[in-house]
């Protein structure tokens, strides 16, 4: 049980059975992912062939594509870099003005909105995407029915794609950018004020740089969430696929260990951004 | 004051134009589609027929019901396997360890579901890797097929809940208090009683809110069924794809979203109730 109570020695060693079982269940996965990346076999299958570098450098010539010659691959990483980029604009924004909202204002119905700000979280991605698909679908038809405009932008594409993930990231960032706001000691802004500053100022000078942890913390998550949303994008996709659709399709297919290249690449972009969360996070707290 | 509502104003409007563009009014436009019938190209009339068509195809309510209860298994297999690893992060490891072992456990999910995915298939495809294993060490005689059985789908699912499972198991069981256990176990608790009387009722929270949000998110869950299990998955999201992107028919689509949508919100609902707990509060667990 806890450490202060007596424990059977079978007890103890079940525990750390358990415990290294543990983690081979979840890191098993991903080295196998990381090991077949460089295997010089045309399938991430064994037995081991040996180590090469094809699946990163190799081009057309060696007959084996590479993830850096591998132009569809690395175009599909950059559109989900720039959806990412906008939905986290858009949520961190959306994020703070919410925060402000719940935090500093008062209003009629303001119970009924905080609750429909989760909404969002609980509606399973596909039907975000279904939904979102099938309005925007129909107020384009509406356009062109009754004004002759093609609104290009309320078709399948990465417009839409952006909008159906920022629709449930946007509640993430209210949630952790309120939280922050909330702890705030407002006789801070007070002495400010008292001070001589204008509320702008005060703005800029003391309430959004406390903020300053949660707007990057939830900014990385709005980026990582986005980057990984498969089930709102599947929906929502047009001609440029993302990265996770694009590696969905493949996947389906039996793809080359070109994709373990791309994946081991993703886990070490994922690692980066979560050491500089975690001591972000470490350092706001010291 | 005019410019306390000017302010309201502008923080308000961007949060109903998110809630009401992206979320409410897409929602309501969906139910209508679900309600409405195809009679001739172009034309409509108001029908119970998508939702006649749902209950008269055996095929369609059974992968609908055969969803719902591999989520429910899935939902109790995470739960049990959480279980353990929260308790030893929360009360047996001490210190760094502790903090350390948290983290660990955290970090494979900061990596996108589709690489974790890719892990799997290496290792459970017929040329994978623990099929090669059980060859090599001589427990089956040819390499079997692990991927494409409900088992392998509720590894999956297992092993992408986790995460959702184990945070908010981890901080109710954090602020159970060490000294109710020692008093129980003065008293001559067993271990069973201490954890059915004590720790259980006090982690219920925690247990609940791992709970709703495992079981939306597996219910939802699109990439790991279908890549896990083939063909033979029989996955409801698939059938809300296949239906609005495959057959375009969008009208049976939405009440196949709408159908999910009822059915998760009602385990949201019923989870609540019988945990006597608040839809805010738990959201803000999880």
């Amino acid at each position: 049980m806890i450490p202060t109570l007596p424990r059977p020695a079978w007890l103890r060693a079940a525990t750390v059975l358990y415990v290294v079982a543990f983690l081979t269940f979840l890191f098993l996965p991903l080295a196998v992912v990381a090991v077949f990346a460089f295997n010089d076999a045309p399938y991430p299958a064994p037995p081991w062939h040996g180590f090469t570098l094809d699946w990163f450098l190799g081009n057309e010539a060696a007959g084996r594509v590479g993830l850096f010659r591998d132009d569809e691959l690395l175009g599909s990483i950059w559109t989900s870099c720039v959806v990412a980029v906008w939905v986290t604009g858009l949520s961190v924004a959306l994020g703070t003005a919410n925060a402000f909202l719940m935090e500093r204002t008062r209003f009629p119905g303001k119970g009924a909105l905080s609750m429909l700000m989760l909404i969002p979280l609980v509606i399973p991605g596909v039907i975000l995407g279904i939904s979102i698909l099938a309005f925007a679908s129909r107020l384009a038809q509406l356009c062109s029915d009754l004004f002759g405009i093609e609104a290009d932008f309320l078709r399948p594409g990465l417009p839409l794609v952006v909008l159906g993930q920022f629709s449930y990231i946007a509640a993430i960032a209210t949630l952790t950018i309120s939280a922050r706001l909330k702890r705030f000691d407002r006789t801070l802004e007070d002495a400010a004020l008292n001070l001589g500053a204008s509320a702008p100022a005060v703005l800029w000078t003391i309430t959004l740089p406390y903020l300053r942890p949660a707007l990057i913390g939830s900014a990385a998550i709005a980026f990582l969430m986005s980057f990984e949303n498969f089930n709102t994008t599947l929906m929502l996709v047009g001609g440029d696929s993302p990265l996770t659709i694009m590696m969905y399709g493949r996947m389906r297919e039996g793809a080359t260990p070109v994709l373990n290249a791309v994946s081991l690449f993703l886990m070490l972009a994922s690692a980066a951004i979560a050491l500089t969360l975690i001591r972000g996070g470490r350092r706001a707290q010291s | 004051m005019w410019y306390r509502r000017l302010l309201l104003a502008l923080l308000l409007a961007p949060a109903l134009l998110w809630l009401f563009a992206l979320i409410i009014l897409p929602h309501l436009d969906l139910a209508l589609l679900s309600f409405r019938e195809r009679v001739a190209p172009r034309e409509y009339v108001a029908s119970l027929a998508q939702y006649r068509t749902f209950f008269g195809e055996p095929l369609y309510w059974h992968v609908f019901v055969r969803t719902a209860l591999m989520s429910a298994i899935a939902t109790v297999l995470t739960l049990l396997v959480a279980f353990p690893i929260a308790w030893i992060i929360a009360k047996l490891a001490r210190g760094r360890m502790s903090a350390l072992l948290f983290v660990v456990c955290l970090i494979p999910f900061w990596v996108s579901e589709t690489v974790r995915t890719l892990g799997w298939m290496i290792l459970l495809r017929e040329s994978g890797v623990l099929p090669a294993l059980l060859v090599h060490l001589g427990i089956t005689r040819e390499p079997v097929e692990l991927l494409y059985h409900d088992a392998t789908i509720l590894v999956g699912l297992v092993y992408t809940s986790l995460l959702f499972m184990v945070v908010p198991l981890v901080s109710s069981l954090e602020s159970l208090d060490n000294a109710l256990i020692e008093a129980a176990y003065d008293l001559g608790g067993k271990g069973w009683s201490i954890l059915r009387e004590i720790v259980i009722p006090h982690a219920a929270p925690g247990i609940t809110a791992g709970c709703i949000v495992v079981f939306m998110l597996t219910l939802g869950n699109y990439l790991t069924p279908t890549l896990l299990g083939g063909k033979s998955s029989q996955w409801f999201t698939e059938q809300i794809y296949t239906q609005f992107i495959t057959r375009f028919n969008w009208e049976q689509g939405a009440a196949f979203g709408f159908l999910l949508l009822a059915l998760s919100t009602a385990m949201v609902w019923l989870g609540l109730k019988i945990s006597g707990q608040r839809f805010s509060d738990v959201m803000r667990r999880a």
